[in-house]
């Protein structure tokens, strides 16, 4: 009987744009969906580090090696304000981190992909980032505090990372024979897994909308996914360079573009672990999480030496 | 109400029931204690709350602080407090706590009723 009383109060907060907060009563499926998306979002942005991290050391210029390396801290930087969030709704940051590690939890299938040229970089930043920005303004308005909180935060910084990428490609779209093939090479490469970013399409669900009604997801992958279409379609005759989808054409009674089908078998062989770089992936987080442990250690051996010196001073 | 949610959102990679690949136990070690940060982002303003962190320490909070909120001049200042050390009123309280100041409408400066000539007040 209680739980029915507040399962419908919940429901009237929510439906009544009243943030739910980490103390407040919540079903237990509303703290697992958000727990688990929140740090798969987190895991995201951690191994989102790695493809742009491989270019650091082999920036063209001292310009984009310093741009690269913020943008890198950035994305470090969300994955803290995402692991955050989620420790709000009761799990360990170490046993988040230690999920990512073993491969229990998930990230984001389009960090499997390798990072082959420099002209990745400016994909990554337009596409990648691109695709992200739009289900990121979306969960602005998410309905657990905590989790919309660090995407406004998150919002605000995104928008430097999508133009920069755009940036790259312009000019290597205005540059030799060769830059603008790797240009074009590119975004071919990175156009498809940029579109499977979003998910299957609404069709291939048969479960209810819980995640729409909780109003933890505002959007479904079909109109994200659509508005990205829409979007990058435009932008591209900038770069005077073509998406690889033979169907992609401006539909004047729907007034969107229409799209080619996308290869569901290569997005599924990538979430369950056969993607390029899936085992490196992991096995560059686990060696950096390994061969950090005696800083985690000593900085608290640390901490605890001098607070023992203050108290035998204070003696 | 036992829901399950099984559909896949963008974001939300559903658990698969299958085994996870590692081969590696799953074993935790121990992590630093969790801080709140305040931050004032400039001269004349309040504190106020930025979010949190693990450190070990608070000059490594204050560090730390500094690097995950303050990357765009957000900041002048910092405070930092370990988590533990904060308590909260109860949000199934509110109702009975906040409830007194709701009926005393005359504490608000438009319960007044005054003639429009009157200046500066």
């Amino acid at each position: 009987m209680f739980l029915q009383e507040a399962e419908k109060t919940f429901q009237e907060k929510i439906d009544s744009e009243i943030k739910i907060e980490p103390k407040d009563w919540m079903p237990e499926a509303f703290r697992k969906t958000n727990l688990r998306q929140i740090s798969q979002h987190a895991h995201s942005e951690i191994v989102g580090m790695l493809p742009e991290g491989n270019w650091i050391s082999r920036a063209p210029s001292l310009k984009r090696k310093a741009i690269l390396i913020a943008k890198v801290q950035d994305e470090a930087g969300h994955g803290l304000y995402l692991y955050s969030a989620a420790e709000t709704l009761g799990m360990s940051r170490e046993q988040m981190v230690a999920d990512l590690n073993s491969g229990k939890a998930k990230y984001s299938s389009i960090f499997n992909y390798p990072t082959l040229t420099w002209a990745d970089m400016g994909a990554v930043g337009w596409l990648v980032d691109g695709a992200a920005i739009l289900n990121q303004v979306m969960l602005c308005r998410t309905s657990y505090g905590p989790y919309a909180r660090a995407m406004v935060r998150i919002c605000k910084e995104e928008s430097f990372h999508q133009r920069q990428g755009f940036e790259i490609l312009l000019i290597l779209s205005k540059g030799s024979k060769a830059q603008r093939e790797m240009c074009q090479d590119a975004i071919n490469r990175w156009w498809w897994p940029s579109l499977m970013m979003f998910g299957p399409k609404d069709s291939e669900s048969t479960n209810s909308d819980q995640s729409i009604k909780w109003k933890i997801k505002r959007k479904t992958n079909d109109e994200l996914r659509q508005q990205f279409v829409d979007m990058i379609a435009e932008q591209i005759k900038l770069l005077g360079m073509t998406l690889p989808d033979k169907d992609l054409k401006w539909n004047d009674k729907t007034k969107h573009y229409d799209f080619g089908e996308i290869n569901w078998d290569e997005f599924w062989n990538v979430v369950k672990g056969n993607g390029p770089c899936n085992k490196d992936r992991l096995i560059a987080r686990n060696k950096a999480h390994d061969e950090g442990a005696w800083v985690r250690e000593a900085a608290i051996a640390f901490a605890e030496k001098r607070k023992s010196n203050i108290n035998t001073k204070a003696a | 109400m036992n829901i399950k949610i099984t559909k896949y959102y963008y974001g939300d990679i559903p658990e698969e029931t299958t085994s996870s690949p590692s081969s590696k136990p799953n074993t935790v070690d121990l992590g630093w204690p969790l801080w709140e940060v305040f931050i004032r982002s400039k001269q004349g303003l309040d504190h106020k709350h930025a979010g949190s962190l693990h450190a070990a320490d608070a000059a490594m909070a204050i560090e730390n602080a500094r690097d995950v909120y303050t990357r765009r001049q957000e900041g002048i200042s910092i405070w930092v407090i370990e988590s533990k050390h904060i308590h909260a009123s109860n949000p199934d309280d509110a109702t009975m706590f906040y409830e007194p100041s709701a009926d005393k409408i005359y504490r608000h400066p438009t319960f007044y009723d005054l003639p429009d000539e009157i200046k500066h007040m």
